[in-house]
């Protein structure tokens, strides 16, 4: 593992860790108003405070929850997903294949956000978990357009037609050879549906079509850009959330770095 | 040719299937804001469009769903798409054309401006890799990972409110007219500095990298061999063997990559409420315009579909092997 990666996985796991223990460490209530309006960074409020004196240092802390609670779930169910979708097409080819690569085709070309955000604020109760399921299935095709064209390299190799002569049936085939040497892509596409999902989430949020009453990085800009943080100058509101967002991101792309690498040597540095 | 038309089916059925989606969707979620929508809106509505709304949103339960869909695809064709809440009473296709050319005048610069951009930067890299160029890899992620309305958000404290350079704003300035008259075009040109820059800036990334990838593996390719032991110029074997072998997967990329790209840069004209399809999809939230958020749904597809059908053309002149096939 470089250098890279493993500054990666070391900010991945530092959101982590503050995802679980966000709510506890957090000096105030984040959504409690206090007596200091808008006042910036200081000792007793490290990243300043709103318009009605909630602290901003807190509402980040409880946020990271929500945050990396879609990216994990969205994370899992797309990748189920995209695999089961991807590698059932690579493998059986023919009727099966065009159907599914035409499906996935399609739901990549149809921008998401629009439709998305169509379907958010149509729901009566939009909190995290529908929001996150709703973004998965979004999300899959990526990961099973690249699956399916891995999967189809993979079915005329010689390990897998010795599987097939030994009798062996084709489900097992495909659990048993076929899935250990797409590991690689099935992490990469992982990481890569975090990313997505993290981002779509914080978008909607900051649009303003989830519901409000749950904290993440999304909700605090969007109460900043509504409550006109920027003309007043106030940036302590909206840096440290975007920051956040930017940190994690690039630290799921780092690691995204790290598996391309392994998975194609030719990427690696070179060595002088 | 096959490959056009092929090309053209499938976009064909990608439009079918986004139009179907767009009819089911308020028929399955519960509840039906419209009917409360039209309930608040009164008298004000004349039966003509209230008929429009009833077929459009299928609050007509004594029709077959059957008889619905056909309904839809009628009102669809003759170009009605409701009327919108937020601007009532102007037709909703009236609010589309309004804002259209705004977005495919700054969405479709920005995006071929940041495709070329990244894609020469990509080529530079991935050729000349292990010079100071890698270390371009790390920023252009960290930018990439930035979602484009936070960028947008940055670009307008520092740009118009530090240092009013530009408008923070708006589409042109206030008090003019549009019109072919050169203060105005300067004007039009002056508003989107800042949400093109944010636009840029935010999608070039991922161009550089792709690209800078695919050059990587191409470069060690047999034929660049072959052209280096000819002793061709070192620009020559760049851009005409490598570069162009290197870019094919960068445009069918294209394609894919777009819907995503458009998405970020709806959110951009929300923040600097630039009068085009993003800015009007924003207020269409806040009132719970469903008329216009689905006219806005369908005509962005539609646009996306467009402008992948030329990504296409532009992969066939490309990649000779497309054409032998007709």
């Amino acid at each position: 593992m470089n250098f890279k990666t493993r500054l990666g996985l070391g900010i991945l796991a530092f959101f982590a860790i503050i995802a679980v223990i966000g709510s506890w460490i957090a000096p105030y209530d984040p959504s409690a108003m206090g007596d200091d309006l808008l006042s910036p960074p200081s000792g007793a409020h490290w990243f300043g405070t709103t318009m009605t004196g909630q602290d901003i240092f807190s509402q980040v802390l409880v946020g990271t929850r929500g945050v990396m609670v879609v990216g994990l779930v969205c994370g899992v169910l797309a990748t189920v997903l995209s695999i089961l979708v991807g590698v059932t097409a690579g493998f059986l080819g023919g009727a099966a294949d065009e159907a599914l690569s035409m499906l996935s085709n399609v739901f990549l070309v149809i921008p998401a956000l629009p439709l998305i955000i169509i379907v958010a604020s149509m729901l009566p109760s939009a909190d995290t978990v529908l929001i996150a399921a709703v973004i998965s299935l979004t999300a899959w095709a990526w990961g099973a357009r690249v699956l399916r064209a891995q999967t189809m390299s993979l079915r005329r190799r010689d390990f897998v037609e010795a599987a097939r002569a030994s009798g062996e049936s084709t489900w097992r085939i495909i659990v048993f050879e076929v899935l250990p040497n797409l590991m690689a892509v099935i992490a990469s596409g992982f990481v890569g549906t975090v990313i997505f999902a993290v981002m779509l989430q914080i978008t909607l949020s900051f649009v303003g079509v989830v519901s409000l009453s749950t904290w993440n990085w999304g909700t605090i800009l969007f109460w900043a850009q509504s409550n006109q943080a920027l003309g007043q100058g106030a940036w302590w509101w909206f840096v440290p959330a975007g920051l956040c967002i930017a940190l994690l991101g690039t630290a799921l792309a780092l690691i995204n770095f790290g598996i391309d690498e392994y998975a194609n040597p030719r990427l690696r540095k070179v060595r002088a | 040719m096959t490959f056009l038309v092929r090309r053209a089916l499938f976009y064909l059925v990608t439009l079918w299937a986004a139009i179907t989606v767009n009819f089911l969707l308020p028929r399955l979620l519960p509840g039906d804001p419209v009917q409360a929508m039209i309930t608040k809106l009164g008298g004000r509505l004349n039966s003509d469009a209230m008929a429009s709304l009833y077929v459009l949103f299928g609050l007509d339960d004594k029709k077959s769903i059957w008889q619905q869909y056909v309904d839809y695809w009628g009102s669809l064709l003759r170009g009605d798409l409701g009327l919108s809440f937020t601007f009532f009473p102007t037709p909703v296709a009236d609010v589309l054309s309004q804002s259209l050319p705004w977005t495919l005048g700054l969405v479709g610069v920005t995006t071929v401006i940041a495709f070329l951009l990244g894609t020469l930067m990509g080529v530079y890299a991935g050729w000349k890799r292990g010079s100071w160029m890698d270390s371009l890899i790390p920023v252009t992620t960290f930018l990439s990972s930035i979602p484009y309305f936070w960028l947008g958000l940055i670009a307008i404290s520092v740009f118009s409110v530090t240092w009013p350079l530009f408008p923070a704003s708006g589409g042109y300035a206030a008090g003019l007219v549009p019109e072919w008259s050169g203060e105005f075009i300067g004007s039009v040109l002056q508003h989107a500095v800042l949400p093109g820059i944010t636009i840029v800036v935010s999608s070039v990334a991922g161009w550089i990298l792709g690209m800078r990838n695919m050059m990587v593996t191409v470069t060690a390719e047999d034929y660049v061999l072959v052209a280096r032991a000819k002793g061709l110029s070192q620009r020559r074997i760049m851009f005409a063997y490598a570069a162009r072998n290197a870019v094919l997967p960068s445009i069918s990329g294209f394609a894919l990559s777009l819907g995503f790209i458009v998405g970020g840069a709806l959110l951009v004209e929300m923040v600097f409420s630039y009068p085009g399809l993003g800015y009007v999809l924003f207020q269409g939230i806040g009132a719970k315009d469903y008329p216009l958020m689905q006219g806005v749904f369908l005509v962005i597809t539609l646009a996306v579909l467009v402008a992948n059908l030329l990504a296409d053309v532009g992969y066939l002149l490309l990649d000779p092997r497309t054409r032998r096939e007709g």
